[in-house]
């Protein structure tokens, strides 16, 4: 599902909100499995996020921080070449962070987003500072994980939009019937 | 969640080995303040009451001065989202709290080594005296910890720190200069039996306090 609306309408805090990353002041987000609820100290195991306002540290190398993450979620580190291939940046997966330019930056959040293999996949603004062959990333990881996981985009872009089949507009579309997230 | 905490506390540990953000002013502030007292004292020797007393100014500037980075720098580099993407809370909150006390021990044991020469203080129940500065520690981290999560989003932290920590310290720190008084003078375990178990209560509180607490701060 893609979730558009105008500057400022809410996009990214309302995908920060489904991703518990931020308080609501009403309403409800619940994400379960098999029908039963997912406890929200529980749910970045399901869950992958990017966004342009997601850092990760810059002390550390590409596949330095990529275990990091691996070893304090306890998920071994069997997939971290496999990503880092993924995105184009195992060749560079010992450089520090911080000579990265803005473009593989972007492209290790995306390796970051997928590394659990998450059941929902949260996606802001994904092809920003990306070259065209980061933007095809961006496509192969949307085009898998909206076979058999939830993709949302956080987007405005024409493109980012076609990558998904529903569309969700905060201004102009009436309110779901219920946020609800099933079939994780 | 404990052996998250593990993993996180390892993070900082390396993250502080290459930036050095936190030793290297812990450090420099310890180093200047005994050479400050050493040039005001010179020769003369400082009673054991001053001694006790001068010992946990140092030891609660130099932490106050430090320990907020543990949250502060998240806060700053914007990478306590990615850690809200990876752990649990009570994760966080303990592996940052291992990582402060650790970091609180070891800059003490520096502390209590330089102190020693430089005033040279004779401590007669050195074995307590430990003791006292190892539980003092431990209430120390505990709210320095839960006062940086606290300060790390506001926008004066720098003030914010010493003022929000000092009225919660003032208990711990009378009691442990109470409890290294008498431990410089040479007392028994009974002779501070009453000074450590407010010590002990009251880390044990705050910790427990600061667990109930730390995910309404942490995921505000």
């Amino acid at each position: 599902m893609a979730i558009t609306g105008r500057n400022g309408s809410g996009k990214s805090t309302l995908v920060k909100i489904i991703a518990g990353l931020l308080g609501k002041t009403s309403g409800d987000v619940t994400i379960s499995a098999n029908n039963s609820v997912i406890k929200q100290d529980s749910i970045y195991n399901y869950l992958g996020f990017v966004s342009p306002y997601l850092n990760l540290y810059d002390e550390f190398s590409g596949y330095e921080n990529l275990k990091i993450c691996s070893d304090i979620r306890g998920t071994g580190h069997y997939n971290i070449d496999n990503v880092l291939k993924r995105v184009g940046l195992y060749e560079r997966r010992n450089d520090l962070l911080k000579i990265y330019s803005s473009g593989m930056k972007q492209r290790l959040k995306l390796a970051f987003g997928i590394l659990h293999n998450p059941a929902i996949l949260i996606l802001d603004e994904p092809t920003s500072n990306l070259d065209k062959d980061g933007v095809k990333v961006v496509d192969d990881i949307a085009a898998e994980y909206k076979q058999d996981s939830i993709l949302i985009i956080a987007t405005n872009d024409e493109h980012e939009k076609s990558l998904c089949e529903k569309e969700f507009n905060i201004n102009t579309s009436p309110p779901a019937p219920s946020p609800h997230v099933e079939g994780v | 969640m404990f052996k998250q905490a593990i993993e996180i506390c390892k993070k900082d540990f390396r993250s502080e080995l290459r930036t050095r953000y936190a030793v290297n002013a812990l450090l420099m502030f310890v180093i200047v303040v005994i050479s400050v007292i050493k040039f005001s004292i010179g020769d003369e020797r400082l009673s054991n009451e001053m001694s006790a007393g001068m010992l946990w100014i140092i030891i609660f500037f130099a932490t106050s001065n430090g320990l907020s980075r543990v949250f502060v720098s998240e806060e700053e580099r914007g990478t306590s989202l990615t850690l809200k993407l990876i752990s649990k809370s009570s994760s966080v909150f303990l592996g940052k709290l291992i990582f402060n006390i650790s970091l609180t021990f070891i800059l003490n044991i520096f502390i209590i080594f330089l102190y020693i020469i430089i005033t040279n203080l004779d401590i007669k129940s050195f074995g307590l005296f430990l003791l006292c500065v190892s539980l003092g520690n431990l209430g120390l981290s505990a709210v320095l910890t839960i006062i940086a999560a606290l300060i790390s989003r506001a926008s004066s932290k720098g003030t914010l720190y010493p003022v929000l920590s000092f009225p919660l310290l003032l208990p711990l720190l009378l009691s442990s200069i109470s409890a290294t008084f008498l431990c410089i003078e040479g007392t028994s375990i009974e002779g501070i039996a009453g000074e450590l178990q407010i010590i002990i209560s009251f880390s044990v509180v705050l910790i427990t306090a600061s667990f109930l607490l730390f995910d309404l701060i942490w995921n505000d």
